[in-house]
């Protein structure tokens, strides 16, 4: 029937953002917040993760561009970010976080650059697949 | 557990107390399904998440992303939560400063969150008092068991109040224990008080005591006069060396036992800690923060002066205020006293809040060395103070008659008490003790503003400072109802009046209580400042301090000067707030300020607040001690006419609203306070 065949795609969706590495136990936790007072639980949070998140990209985006760059204003302001990751359990875009970090650390510019463009990446890939993911779940 | 779901704990949790946590040890069958929680972070996914995961646990959870609100939403429900949940990276202040607050001021447990587990961010985590450290992202587990926290920490407060009984001064010290070297791990000072403390403590012997916390034993008032025999004792044995037992024998007070004594040092220890680490961090000054007596005293003065930095760094007291409050409170300054009145209306600017901080700090710290020298010691204002005081309060009591609803009003006024406020006061306790000092000297007409009362102390200062720029607004009508009901109305009275903030009023009945009925009075209008600030709006809190405030100036400017300053029990409270410079003074003043504007004061309320805020510092004067104290409240009442402070409340209140638009409630004439 097509519920049990949206219900296994949604499944089997789910099973691969967990085992290609872009979701961790974090995301189960909210899954299991999630009841009948909730139903979209997840989906709630994860909505409020991409807005917030913007914002906090608009801030990295700012304070790359001044320069010298601030390494100590870039880890405070990837740090909030990397937090905010890990509330969702946005595990790739938690590991990007962690190598822009480290090159803050080492004050290399062009380490950080590189390090937030992966940031982006992994972050913008990651709203698509959750989106299709949603979507399915909406229609079981 | 009941897990009834949702229904249940929301029904348990009863908005106006948590017996379940708070009669003594009695639990109700529920807990700790209904534990009220607030949960203070800036990022809304963490912040959703959290809230889910603790409604889970079937607790009560108020959410909240900033830290001033946060403290806005303690202040004004005193007893309206049990545990407090705190992200540590935060832009409006840092977690650990609203830690160190919440500590202070309501004495609740905080938790700590972040995404760093790194070590020394934990340590900062432990020695700021914390009671546990969280890693992000939270699982609910860890969320689960919070609420041993909550029952921790009662457990010790009553165990620690439980001073009569023999043994319990044994255990009470050992309970106490293990919370002090919680908050001064990192003090240096500490490490051989902490030796000493410990061998002294092997050494009694140890009563196993059943579980006492149901008893609760009438929590001592560290009336001002008390305090300064602490201080004095602390001073005298050295800093190092002062352990309760020995401070209880100096101080040689019948009645007293010695775990009064060891809590109170606890937090004296704390308050001192944090004038040290911010006067140091400020601008260096007062190197003999560290030392112990000199320390002790130039920390209080500083924090005065820091409270006004503080107030200024918030944007609620104009830089240029800050500077001529500052000014003020330092005669021998150049800028000196001699601020005009009429200049005083500039000082209370509006608009230009954050201006400046930085050299109104300066100039704070310059205050508060000067005052140093009488900080600490219940001094008596030299007469030529008093009478300067008198004189000034004279002055700005003219000035007050006229109702000036201009902020410019009550920056005189608070100029002015700030100004003799600022050397008795500083000398005290920086923080808790000025306030009401400045107050009882300025007289009335400064109180009325309110703010200015606030300004005095040190407490009174940071809260002054807001209460004054609150003041001004609303003030104005308040100002001169005071002023014509009473003439020598110590400005923190007054202060206390107009500030909605029963809860100043509050603390300063609780330590008035303990003193001379003169003194007592003098000093209400001091504490009040502190919370007045915060109540601004309080229509409650006013009539509430103006009873106070006009109850206690009329008690005899002197006798209340006197008083006010040996009044500063609240000042560890107000320590705690003021020690920050620069960090704190500016979070400080936020929080008075955000916990001014919305503040909601009863006089029960107040009472409650103020109880518990100077409680928290000195004994806890907590709701019950209300009673005891001559329940603030109800003494305010008595004391003013009551009508004459309705009228001037409400005329306050009006004012207060237009001033809010006039003003955007955002200036706070206070920065210029000296302190």
């Amino acid at each position: 029937m097509e519920g049990n065949q949206l219900q296994r795609q949604a499944t089997h969706m789910r099973r691969t953002l967990f085992d290609q590495g872009y979701l961790d136990e974090q995301f189960i936790q909210l899954e299991e917040l999630q009841d009948d007072a909730n139903p979209n639980f997840v989906e709630e949070v994860v909505r409020v993760f991409y807005n917030d998140s913007a914002r906090l990209i608009r801030n990295i985006e700012m304070a790359m561009g001044k320069n010298p760059m601030d390494f100590g204003k870039l880890d405070d302001v990837m740090h909030q970010f990397k937090g905010s990751c890990s509330g969702i359990g946005a595990k790739k875009v938690k590991r990007e976080c962690t190598r822009f970090q480290d090159y803050c650390k080492e004050e290399d510019p062009e380490g950080c650059m590189g390090a937030f463009q992966a940031v982006k990446q992994e972050h913008a890939t990651l709203k698509g697949k959750l989106d299709a993911y949603f979507q399915l779940t909406r229609q079981c | 557990m009941n897990l009834g779901g949702g229904q249940t704990a929301k029904a348990m949790s009863a908005p106006s107390s948590s017996a379940s946590l708070k009669s003594g040890d009695v639990v109700s069958d529920q807990f700790p399904a209904g534990l009220r929680v607030l949960v203070v972070d800036d990022d809304p996914t963490c912040l959703r998440i959290l809230e889910k995961m603790l409604r889970n646990c079937l607790y009560e959870v108020t959410k909240c992303n900033r830290a001033e609100i946060a403290l806005k939403l303690l202040r004004d429900n005193r007893n309206g939560y049990d545990i407090v949940i705190s992200d540590v990276h935060m832009p409006d202040m840092d977690g650990f400063k609203l830690l160190e607050q919440v500590g202070l001021e309501m004495d609740l447990p905080v938790i700590m969150m972040s995404a760093d587990d790194s070590k020394n961010v934990v340590m900062k985590g432990v020695t700021h008092g914390a009671c546990d450290y969280l890693i992000k992202p939270v699982r609910i587990e860890a969320l689960k068991n919070i609420w041993q926290h909550v029952v921790r920490k009662r457990k010790h407060e009553w165990k620690d109040k439980d001073f009569e009984q023999s043994g319990s001064a044994e255990e009470g010290e050992r309970l106490v224990k293990p919370l002090e070297d919680v908050d001064y791990s990192s003090s240096a000072t500490e490490g051989n008080w902490k030796t000493s403390k410990r061998r002294k403590d092997e050494e009694d012997e140890p009563e196993e005591k059943d579980d006492t916390s149901s008893l609760k034993k009438p929590r001592v008032v560290w009336s001002v006069e008390l305090h300064q025999q602490f201080v004095a004792a602390v001073n005298q044995l050295g800093i190092d060396k002062a352990v309760p037992k020995k401070i209880l024998e100096l101080m040689n007070v019948p009645g007293l036992t010695r775990e009064n004594v060891a809590s109170h040092l606890q937090k004296y220890r704390l308050y001192l800690r944090r004038l040290s680490g911010v006067s140091s961090h400020q601008n260096g000054l007062n190197s003999s923060f560290m030392g112990p007596p000199e320390a002790t005293f130039a920390s209080m003065s500083s924090l005065g002066g820091l409270d006004l930095q503080a107030l200024a760094a918030t944007g609620h007291i104009p830089a240029q205020s800050l500077a001529s409050l500052q000014a003020l409170g330092r005669p021998t300054t150049k800028n000196s006293i001699s601020m005009p009145m009429v200049d005083q209306r500039n000082l209370f600017s509006f608009e230009t809040p954050k201006l400046r901080f930085g050299d109104g700090q300066q100039q704070l710290n310059n205050n508060s060395k000067q005052i140093n020298l009488l900080h600490g010691i219940p001094t008596n204002m030299e007469p030529k103070q008093l009478a300067s005081l008198n004189q000034s309060a004279q002055t700005f009591g003219g000035l007050n008659m006229q109702v000036n609803p201009q902020a410019s009003q009550s920056s005189s006024l608070l100029v002015q008490m700030s100004h003799p406020m600022s050397r008795t006061q500083m000398l005290n306790e920086n923080k808790g003790n000025h306030v009401p000092r400045l107050q009882s000297s300025i007289g009335q007409p400064i109180l009325s503003n309110g703010m200015h009362s606030g300004v005095l102390s040190r407490n009174g200062i940071v809260d002054n400072v807001r209460g004054a720029v609150y003041n001004p607004v609303s003030q104005a009508s308040s100002l001169v109802d005071f002023s014509i009901n009473k003439s020598a109305e110590l400005p923190g009275n007054s202060f206390a009046q107009a500030s909605n903030s029963g809860i100043s009023s509050l603390t300063s009945k609780g330590i008035i209580q303990e003193e001379v009925s003169s003194e007592v009075k003098g000093s209400r209008g001091f504490i009040h400042s502190y919370d007045i600030f915060n109540e601004l709006q309080q229509h409650k809190a006013q009539d509430w301090g103006m009873q106070n405030v006009g109850s206690t100036f009329d008690a005899s400017q002197h006798s209340a000067l006197q008083g006010s300053l040996d009044i500063s029990p609240s000042s560890f409270v107000q320590q705690g707030f003021s020690s920050s410079q620069k960090d704190r003074n500016v979070s400080i003043g936020d929080a008075i300020f955000s916990v001014g504007e919305g503040a909601h004061c009863n006089n029960s309320k107040f009472g409650q607040q103020f109880n518990s805020f100077v409680a928290d510092n000195t004994l806890r004067v907590k709701a019950e001690r209300l009673p005891d104290s001559g329940c603030q409240n109800n003494l305010f009442p008595q004391q003013f006419g009551q009508e004459d402070l309705m009228s001037a409340l409400l005329k306050q209140q009006e004012g207060i609203g237009s001033v809010e638009s006039e003003f955007g409630f955002d200036g706070y004439p206070l920065d210029n306070l000296p302190v």
